[in-house]
């Protein structure tokens, strides 16, 4: 399977302080990755830098082959990356259809966005006319997560998808990302707390303090690992 | 009946252009987050330009109104974009709320240096040649006609382009996250060029069309905006149809006023100051939310020490004294009201500065100080001083009542609409009765403000007064500096950084508010009489909203958290006034320099006070280079009053001393074998770890 998304080596500063140190991941189409690790070891910034939102003082930025370094966030959109950012990707001011209609950018029409999302998110179409801001955290996620589905992504990059949401609702998040990714769409998602996301991912990876530490298949050694990682190991 | 309808069409045709201007207001604030409190400056402007092509110039109505509208209001609505707001877009609210102050203020300095405000300018309607029309009993002008069509067309406009187009949807989505709105494949930037090209040629065609109506002065129409403002807050800033519901309402309740209010000398001002009324009314009832979004970035507030806020209140009397000894009387007059002055700039300090209020109307209150002392302090009593003291606090404690539903612009805009209600009415009424206590203003003309009695010695040349209001400016620095560093202090900026958070430790938010409302207005009143015994008679003018924004935007330069802030904001405010006469457009220029720096706040927001601190505080700690600037002063002084250097040799000796020695005094302290910067990450690593660094870096986390 070749890497849709790739990245190597990459570097990044906030404020003058480093916080990646040379990160190499690669996600081929269909594939779910799940980046793990704890508080403040890099993988938000990780997803900005691949959405080109945040500037990688070193490295590459690779889709489909192609060197997308430097390419500014609208430009990599338009390309067909799609990140979701943490906290909620909705605008709360406007209405749901008006969010929706914020997708059109890729040339689909208003009219295939929404029957795309409200064919998934029956909920949204009860909504439509209500400002984002006054909908449910689920409600909102699925909004976000609907703009993952209606631009028709090469590439989604997920951002705590289950920040503040009950159990019940992430696991439904994520069957939707895990179809969002059997249609060939490369994922890569991030997320604090490993059990949500595991289940779905093909490849995972655990990023501390800046470094890549472990990847691999997520399986019960992996998840031993894991916990090693995130707690410290015994030795 | 017929009266009534005729009544109501000129409210019709009023409102039709105040809800163009308002909807012009309300694309801003959706689109960019902006309240623009130069809206109405930029229409005031495209009128005077409009008259200067049309009358001025004579050319043809249509090319100069295509010029003006296509080319002139959309060109300078990006340059406001580029120049003002952009660089100010990641500070907060209050930062750009400063820039529109700015703008507002600098845009009437400019008007009225370009053309001149003695000259009449009359304007013609439109289609004045045209006979009006009728429908049934009531007759229609044409020019009353088109500003109604004009007002439906842009109401169908913008509705249009607003909640039909992507283009509308991505103005919109710009203000509620940017970086979202760019993960949406759009340019933020172009979202915020478009709106305020489009509002200021919505402003523009305001102006233009009220312009004929009433006369063609900077001020007056930068401020006709008032009612323009009172439609917006109708439409909650963000409605369009309410905005033009509003509208209406503003126009007819204007128009009825005009039509059927008493004569009696008691109101006609009120009919002047119905528009600012109704705004604060509807200020007051209208539930306004903020905007949904995150922007708050709060300037953090420096803890004067004790002993540098006793040097400065030294210094402050004797930059006083030596003030009185060396300037001529003339001189005196101009730079007199520099300690009075910063004593009202310093009223922004605990109000603005701690407890994050917004207050546009601190002038006014100033100038019930002025007339209080005015009035009872006539032969002097230094009682009268306190009374002043306390009528301005109870002003402003009056005020702080409403304000308690307001924060941000809507608290900025409510001062403002407080300010043109005592401008316009309260200011020019007669002296009347309440309860029998006979209450007297400004006496629809000037007031006679003497200086105090000191114990038996009359204080009334202008050099006695400059000491004097050097002492009290001395005295309210420390006041204010205490307060930053006691109980109460902290609690302002508690409030400030977190209402809620306040209000949950248990902090009487009421209390408060009014409290420190109450304790600003009071130094401001103390400032006012100060003032006013400066100039001796005192009017209603000197007082107004557009007086006191430049006052404002000095004391924001300075820095609204510090203490130094009194003496800053007076000096940069009457130290321009070097320049007055040195050149002949000195006045004017002086008068566009305000706004000229509050427009450059985005280089230095922390303040420009906090950085002169930085830079002088090696030399108040350096053994040799004080005593040195200390002794070489007093020598300068010397020479000057002796006569044997003049004014100019001084000022120029004490510049070259001060400076010469600060960088003397900063080389040395840099030669110091100080140890090298070690970066936060390396602690521990590259030197060992001290007992204080954990707490070095849970500060910095916390502040950071």
């Amino acid at each position: 399977m070749s890497a849709l998304l790739q990245l190597s080596g990459i570097r990044a500063a906030h404020e003058g302080i480093t916080v990646l140190h040379g990160v190499d991941l690669s996600v081929a189409a269909g594939q779910v990755v799940a980046l793990l690790g704890p508080n403040g070891a890099g993988k938000t910034t990780t997803l900005r830098v691949a959405a080109g939102v945040h500037p990688a003082a070193s490295g590459r930025l690779l889709m489909g082959g192609r060197d997308v370094t430097g390419v500014g966030p609208q430009d990599l959109a338009r390309a067909g990356v799609c990140l979701i950012p943490e906290g909620r990707g909705i605008f709360p001011n406007l209405s749901v259809r008006d969010n929706l209609l914020m997708m059109t950018f890729t040339g689909r029409s208003r009219e295939e966005i929404e029957d795309v999302a409200f064919a998934r998110f029956p909920i949204l179409a009860q909504r439509a006319s209500q400002a984002a801001g006054t909908l449910s955290g689920g409600e909102q996620q699925m909004l976000a997560l609907a703009r993952g589905l209606a631009t028709d992504p090469a590439v989604l990059l997920l951002d705590e998808l289950s920040m503040g949401l009950a159990p019940l609702v992430v696991a439904n998040l994520y069957e939707q990302v895990a179809e969002i990714a059997r249609q060939g769409v490369a994922v890569l998602v991030v997320e604090q707390f490993a059990a949500a996301v595991l289940g779905i991912a093909d490849h995972a990876a655990v990023l501390v303090r800046g470094r890549i530490e472990r990847q691999g298949r997520p399986d019960s050694g992996f998840r031993t690992d894991l916990s090693a990682l995130y707690l410290g190991s015994p030795t | 009946m017929e009266q009534l309808l005729t009544f109501g069409i000129v409210g019709l045709s009023t409102a039709a252009i105040y809800a163009v201007i308002g909807s012009g207001l309300v694309l801003t604030y959706v689109t960019t987050g902006v309240f623009n409190f130069a809206h109405g400056a930029a229409g005031m402007l495209a009128a005077f330009c409009y008259w200067q092509l049309t009358v001025g110039w004579g050319w043809p109505v249509p090319v100069g109104l295509a010029v003006v509208l296509l080319v002139l209001a959309p060109g300078f609505g990006l340059a406001v974009e580029r120049v003002l707001m952009r660089p100010v877009q990641h500070l907060g609210e209050a930062e750009r709320l400063v820039m529109t102050v700015a703008l507002l203020s600098g845009a009437i300095a400019v008007a009225r240096w370009i053309w001149d405000p003695n000259v009449a300018r009359p304007l013609t309607v439109f289609f004045a040649d045209r006979e009006p029309f009728h429908i049934g009993p009531v007759t229609v002008t044409w020019h009353q006609a088109l500003t109604m069509a004009v007002a439906v067309a842009v109401a169908a406009g913008l509705w249009f382009l607003l909640n039909r187009t992507r283009t509308g949807a991505e103005m919109r989505a710009t203000v509620d996250d940017r970086g979202l709105v760019q993960l949406t494949g759009a340019d933020p930037l172009r979202a915020g060029r478009v709106a305020w090209m489009l509002s200021t040629q919505l402003a523009a065609l305001g102006g233009i069309l009220i312009a004929p109506t009433v006369a063609l002065d900077a001020s007056q129409l930068s401020l006709l905006i008032v009612s323009a403002y009172t439609a917006a807050v109708f439409g909650w800033l963000r409605s369009l149809p309410l905005t033009f519901i509003g509208a209406v309402v503003v126009g007819c309740l204007e128009s009825y006023l005009t039509g059927y209010l008493p004569q009696n000398e008691y109101l006609p001002g009120l009919r002047l100051a119905a528009p600012a009324l109704l705004l604060f009314i509807a200020l007051l009832v209208f539930r306004h939310r903020r905007l949904r979004g995150r922007d708050r970035r709060l300037v953090r507030v420096p803890v004067p020490s004790l002993r540098g806020t006793a040097v400065f209140a030294a210094s402050t009397v004797a930059f006083g004294l030596v003030l009185a000894t060396v300037l001529s009387d003339a001189d005196l007059v101009t730079y007199g009201p520099l300690f009075s002055l910063g004593i009202i700039a310093l009223s922004y300090v605990p109000l603005a500065g701690y407890a994050g209020q917004i207050s546009l109307c601190q002038l006014s209150i100033a100038g019930i100080g002025a007339v209080v002392w005015g009035h009872l302090g006539a032969q002097g009593q230094l009682w009268a001083l306190g009374a002043a003291v306390l009528v301005s606090a109870a002003v402003g404690a009056l005020i702080a009542v409403p304000a308690l539903r307001f924060s941000g612009v809507y608290l900025a805009l409510g001062t403002a609409a407080f300010a043109v209600v005592l401008d316009r009415w309260i200011f020019t009424l007669p002296s009347f009765e309440v309860f029998g206590v006979r209450i007297a203003l400004f006496d629809q003309g000037s007031v006679e403000v003497s200086g105090p009695n000191l114990f038996g010695l009359r204080l009334d040349g202008t050099a006695e007064l400059l000491v004097f209001a050097s002492v009290w400016l001395a005295l309210a620095s420390l006041g204010v500096a205490v307060l930053r560093r006691g109980r109460f202090g902290r609690r302002l900026i508690a409030l400030r950084d977190s209402e809620a958070a306040y209000a949950t430790l248990g902090g009487n938010l009421l209390v408060a508010k009014v409290a420190v409302f109450a304790l600003s207005a009071g130094i401001a009143g103390l400032g006012g009489a100060l003032y006013g015994m400066q100039h001796r008679t005192v009017t209603a003018e000197q007082f107004n909203l557009v007086a006191g924004l430049p006052i404002f935007l000095v004391a924001v330069i300075g820095g609204l958290g510090a203490v130094g802030n009194g003496l800053f904001a007076g000096t940069a405010f009457v130290g321009p006034h070097v320049l007055t006469g040195l050149v002949s457009w000195g006045h004017n220029l002086v008068s566009v320099m305000p706004a000229l720096a509050g427009m450059g706040l985005a280089h230095s927001p922390e303040g420009i006070v906090s950085r002169f601190r930085r830079e002088w505080e090696p030399l108040g700690r350096d053994r040799i280079a004080l005593p040195a600037l200390l002794v070489g002063l007093a020598l300068g002084w010397g020479l000057r009053l002796g006569d044997v250097i003049n004014g100019w040799t001084f000022l120029v000796w004490a510049y070259v001393l001060g400076e010469g020695l600060r960088r003397y005094a900063a080389a040395r302290q840099t030669a110091d074998p100080a140890e090298p910067e070690i970066p936060v990450e390396w602690w521990g690593l590259r030197r060992p770890w001290r007992a204080d660094d954990r707490e070095v870096l849970a500060r910095g986390i916390a502040g950071g």
